[in-house]
């Protein structure tokens, strides 16, 4: 059970995520919902914190506000939207979303509803952390992840890579006759090179 | 009612006392900073810089201040009004909130966090917003390409800063800032047996990297030559052009406060943050916060000097400098240090 100040900051952060998550797929402004996500991700890094996930806390700020949501500003920002398109649009989709809704409901009921039924079956997921004294929780994750599931940890690393490279495949193009500025050929150009000293006579011209 | 007070209350008002006296005095360093800025900048061109309010020009960033507050805010009506005036404010506070976990001398910071340095990167990487939302609230043409501009710079530098305090934290072996200057205090100079100095520091051990995050601290602030965001030549000011009065004053003030930070982190992880020079005395006697001011101070310098001394990047440089050149050299450089540290069994 939550006292005190924790339970204080626990329904603040709460209500905040739920509200902001709220707004960013009501806002009619798609950089308005842009920025609701970016206060929904701040808020669930203090739901993190208060659990004493402060790693992961500040990686999710780090990695979700810091990066994620700057591109996809980025993006919104440079799209030309029409508002009236988009409502049009909705509606057509709405089935689909629904479904997806659904499934999503259904799956947070399965899991809840075993943690309320059957409260042991947790015991044998969980992999009992050391107590903060011990081991900070950035250093007992690397060695989970760097050392106990390395392998795993690698192949995901392969496959965003083989994803990196996929897009940048797809989407290179040689264009003929562009001029590319090499650097370090004009880094190594000296005045020998360079310049060609003429002798000019008076009155003639080169 | 008496416990609550003793566990809530009064570490709470402590905790206030100490964020309004940091700020305070974090706003007049600023202040005398930013003279400092334009009488170097001034003194390299030649030119007097500001010398008329007060005794040497010393009160004109007070004079500033209150020109800035005193104008009429005016807000475009094409503004997007909400953002455009959150955009500052995100910008200032951001810029505020990051000193929070700065140590300035041995237990002298507000809050000792054991991931300090994860913290401050954390709220680094979100002073791009300011920017952003500045530069399309403002819905004009010239802040929109700044916007656009600074978002690609400062987050393609935030990776190789990155790497380069991964690579202090794998020599340190700790997220915690004042463990880092601590763990200074014994490095490569007494390694050779000499005792405990300045070449101590990371600055040396880990010399390219200090240069490596030097370089993108000043992308990473907007600073030139690196501050294509607001290249006047090119954007007239950038995200700030349609800003006037406090909200730019806001603005300026952020980046500022962003610019000390940066020098802080620079001191912190290279530079041995409050340790003396020399830990024997005549250099002892002074307390560790003069000496963390001074390095700062000393940072700053060699920002205004680059300010004043390079010419302004192209955009494709800058992205180059970032991409081709800076992380490579980092990635490597967090190889090379952990295989180093684990196969001398240092780690």
């Amino acid at each position: 059970m939550l006292t005190g100040l924790e339970a204080i900051f626990f329904y603040l952060f709460a209500f905040l995520t739920v509200a902001a998550a709220f707004m960013v797929v009501s806002a009619r402004n798609p950089v308005h919902s842009v920025l609701y996500l970016i206060v929904a991700f701040f808020n669930s890094a203090g739901l993190f914190l208060l659990t004493g996930a402060e790693f992961l806390a500040f990686i999710m700020l780090v990695v979700y506000v810091g990066a994620v949501a700057v591109l996809f500003l980025f993006v919104v920002m440079m799209l030309d939207v029409d508002f009236a398109e988009l409502k049009r649009g909705a509606l057509q989709y709405a089935p689909v979303g629904a479904l997806v809704g659904i499934i999503l409901a259904a799956e947070l009921v399965i899991v809840l509803g075993g943690y309320a039924f059957a409260p042991e079956l947790a015991g044998d997921i969980a992999k009992p952390a050391p107590p903060p004294s011990v081991r900070h929780n950035t250093a007992a994750l690397g060695d989970i992840l760097y050392t106990d599931y390395i392998h795993y940890f690698q192949i995901a690393g392969m496959v965003l890579l083989v994803a990196m490279i996929g897009a940048i495949v797809l989407t290179l193009r040689h264009k003929e006759g562009v001029k590319r500025q090499n650097i370090s050929v004009q880094v190594a150009r000296t005045p020998e090179t360079a310049i060609e000293i003429k002798k000019v006579e008076t009155g003639e011209g080169i | 009612m008496e416990l609550f007070f003793a566990t809530y209350v009064l570490p709470g008002l402590i905790i206030l006392l100490k964020s309004v006296v940091m700020i305070v005095v974090l706003l007049i360093f600023v202040a005398y900073i930013l003279y400092a800025d334009r009488k170097i900048w001034a003194a390299v061109q030649l030119r007097r810089g500001p010398n008329v309010v007060g005794p040497w020009g010393l009160f004109q960033a007070f004079a500033d201040l209150f020109k800035f507050v005193f104008k009429e805010p005016v807000i475009p009506s094409g503004a997007n009004k909400g953002v455009f005036l959150l955009a500052p404010v995100v910008a200032a506070v951001l810029a505020l909130a990051a000193w929070a976990v700065i140590p300035v001398d041995e237990g002298w910071a507000i809050a000792n966090v054991n991931i300090g340095i994860l913290y401050v990167f954390a709220i680094a990487s979100l002073e791009v917003y300011g920017v952003i939302m500045g530069g399309w609230a403002s819905n004009s043409k010239y802040p929109f390409l700044g916007a656009l501009r600074s978002a690609a710079q400062m987050v393609s530098y935030e990776v190789s800063i990155g790497f380069v305090i991964v690579t202090v934290l794998l020599t340190v072996g700790s997220l915690n800032l004042t463990d880092i200057v601590l763990a200074q205090g014994d490095g490569l100079g007494t390694m050779l047996g000499l005792p405990n100095t300045f070449l101590d520091w990371n600055w040396l051990a880990l010399f390219p990297m200090f240069i490596v995050f030097f370089i993108s601290a000043l992308a990473e602030t907007n600073r030139p030559p690196f501050d294509l965001v607001e290249a006047e030549s090119e954007l007239v000011a950038g995200h700030m052009i349609e800003y006037s009065s406090t909200p730019f004053l806001l603005f300026f003030l952020g980046e500022y406060v962003a610019i000390v930070l940066m020098c802080a982190l620079t001191t912190i992880l290279f530079l041995g943050g409050w340790l003396p020079p020399f830990d024997f005395a005549p250099f002892t006697w002074l307390p560790g916060i003069v000496w963390f001011v001074l390095k700062v101070c000393m940072v700053f310098f060699m920002f205004a000097l680059v300010k004043s001394f390079v010419p302004r990047y192209r955009y494709d440089q800058l992205m180059r400098l970032g991409w081709k050149v800076f992380l490579p050299l980092s990635l490597f450089m967090v190889v090379a240090t952990a295989a180093f540290l684990k196969f001398t069994g240092m780690a």
